[in-house]
């Protein structure tokens, strides 16, 4: 039983960090290799707030929240000028320079490691903090700024000549998706109790983001579906050890290829999402009545 | 001084196996515009098939490095067939390209560590020629290993043959035209397919020698793929999609490197390394010597 709670306090830490990426990548079309590095800075500034000034956690999830934000904020405005390929390799080198930084800070136990924090994070937080989360993403992606960042990401010349800040949006969709980026790193802290630089590489920058496209880009339940899938494949293929990230692999690849919009791309799990869904198949299969009655008609 | 010339050595040997590794890169990019981050996986696989060849087969030498560059060549091939062409027959945007490699390179560096192991090999030097047994070069002070001269010449030899492979030959002067405006190139009557696989048998080729020779000078690993970021990085640094820039880019980071490493600390240079590829992102993102396109949205 303490297995699988592990497990679904897992998915609960992801998935907040994940939610963040959902506006960043999903709604806006901004796609970032670093997320990894403000989950660092998120947890280990919510692992000095705890461990080093004994601070309340509501105070660490907060500082590490707000620290990886300001961070994105210059990182913003240094690269959301970049277009496709290059604002991708740009964050990818952000998030290993802070890596690298904090594996030569031996104030935070560097290369080795920091082990001994204090175990705060409980079901009840994190659980908490999910739901939260999912309210805030939704308001926004249902907000007049929600709808700008699809705009940003469906045109984004056309959106300008519309009159949409582009820059003012991509920004704040970075600066959203850090800032839940940090409280993920914080949670995870202190859950863990223990910390490593490694365990923020670049691959977990691309977990992140394999985990959007997995469940669906423009889904917020395709997000949380996706997540769900992905931190729990790997555990339920503990028993191979070994096989399980070729696994993984592999998923990447077949969903990336054979279904591109990911599970939901595009779709919501709401009631109404569930009748556009179900009034688009009835649509269709009207229409192939439509077209076979015709073609019986020309028969005859 | 003599510490200077030392750096300038070792710098100039690394950097001519990174530009054996950029040139693939810099390759895809200009035909097929996204970052091949499964390069790596290819230049470990090149590795592993040299050092397999030399110890099980028993092939001399020469016969291993050949292995090595064309088992690596029909790993890429393969992977575009599979993987990548599905993608281009939908027109995919180019994060699905990204994400696909990324998904390629966990699974390729995960299948090795799951069949052969994640334990470091190390070529052995009997079996290697005899120009590599025996004491490094010493000039006064300076010392230059054998396999630093292997790998400067090896590289020289294959950068050389691919520029003139590249400027004066039909299939060259393809690959050209078609990173120039792949449209206009098919409808001149070249098979835009064709030149793909030709990228990718030329990238896998050139990274499965650039492997084995990596391999020798430190040791055959799976994590060898997530080394070769730098090579991307230098890639980016020379301007992707160039060739002449992958090759200046190679030599100017692994100079930089080496200079970090000798004189402040070897902790810094990654950092360096990431600091430089940001620094150039932000103030010439096409790199030294890329095309300052405009994006036309």
């Amino acid at each position: 039983m303490d297995y699988i709670q592990g497990i679904a306090v897992l998915i609960g830490i992801n998935l907040i960090a994940v939610l963040g990426l959902c506006v960043l990548t999903g709604f806006t079309g901004l796609f970032s290799f670093g997320h990894g590095g403000f989950m660092a800075i998120g947890a280990y500034i919510s692992a000095i707030v705890t461990a080093k000034l004994n601070l309340p956690f509501s105070v660490a999830i907060l500082a590490g929240g707000l620290s990886a934000g300001i961070i994105s904020v210059f990182i913003g405005q240094l690269t959301l000028k970049l277009k496709g390929d290059y604002f991708c390799i740009a964050t990818m080198g952000f998030g290993e320079a802070i890596r690298i930084i904090l594996n030569n800070t031996n104030y935070v136990g560097g290369a080795r490691g920091w082990a001994d924090l204090p175990q705060l994070t409980t079901w009840v937080w994190v659980v908490g903090l999910d739901i939260v989360c999912i309210a805030i993403t939704w308001n926004l992606i249902n907000s007049r700024q929600g709808r700008n960042m699809i705009a940003v990401r469906e045109e984004e010349l056309a959106a300008q000549m519309a009159g949409v800040n582009v820059f003012r949006y991509k920004m704040i969709a970075l600066v959203f998706s850090a800032v839940m980026a940090g409280i993920a790193g914080a949670l995870l802290a202190n859950y863990l109790q223990f910390l490593r630089p490694t365990m923020f590489n670049m691959l977990k920058s691309t977990d992140l983001t394999i985990m959007v496209i997995f469940g669906g880009l423009g889904s917020i339940s395709g997000t949380i579906v996706g997540t769900i899938l992905l931190v729990s494949l790997p555990e339920v293929f503990r028993n191979f050890a070994q096989w399980r990230l070729v696994i993984y692999g592999l998923a990447v690849i077949v969903i990336m290829v054979g279904r591109p919009k990911g599970i939901m791309g595009g779709i919501e799990l709401t009631p109404s999402g569930i009748r556009k869904i179900l009034a688009a198949r009835r649509a269709k299969a009207a229409l192939e009545a439509e077209i076979k009655a015709a073609e019986r008609g020309d028969a005859v | 001084m003599d510490q200077f010339l030392q750096q300038l050595v070792n710098g100039l040997s690394i950097g001519s196996v990174y530009a054996l590794m950029a040139v693939g890169y810099s390759l895809v990019y200009s035909i097929m515009n996204f970052s091949n981050f499964a390069h790596g996986s290819v230049i470990m696989l090149g590795a592993y098939f040299g050092f397999f060849a030399l110890t099980r087969l028993g092939v001399p030498f020469s016969v291993a490095f050949f292995i090595a560059a064309l088992g690596a060549a029909a790993v890429a091939v393969t992977l575009e067939r599979l993987a990548y062409k599905p993608l281009r027959d939908r027109r995919a945007p180019f994060l699905y390209f990204i994400i696909t490699a990324m998904g390629a390179s966990i699974f390729i560096d995960n299948s090795v560590i799951a069949t052969i192991g994640p334990t470091p090999k190390t070529f052995p030097s009997e079996l290697l020629p005899s120009f590599f047994q025996g004491d490094p070069f010493t000039f006064g002070e300076l010392n230059i290993g054998r396999i630093d001269i292997a790998m400067f010449v090896v590289a020289a030899i294959c950068l050389a043959l691919l520029i003139l492979f590249i400027d004066f030959t039909k299939m060259g002067k393809a690959i050209q035209a078609t990173a120039y405006n792949m449209k206009a190139a098919a409808l001149m009557g070249i098979n835009p397919n064709f030149v793909i696989i030709l990228v990718f048998a030329i990238g896998g080729g050139l990274a499965g020698a650039a492997g084995i020779l990596y391999g020798m000078k430190y040791q055959v690993f799976p994590q060898m793929s997530a080394i070769t970021l730098k090579s991307f990085i230098a890639a980016v640094f020379g301007g992707l999609g160039s060739l002449p820039g992958a090759l200046l880019g190679s030599l100017l980071l692994a100079l930089i490197e080496t200079f970090v490493s000798g004189y402040l600390s070897t902790q810094y240079r990654d950092l360096f390394a990431f600091g430089i590829l940001i620094a150039m992102l932000v103030i010439r993102p096409s790199g030294i010597m890329g095309k300052n396109t405009e994006d036309k949205a």
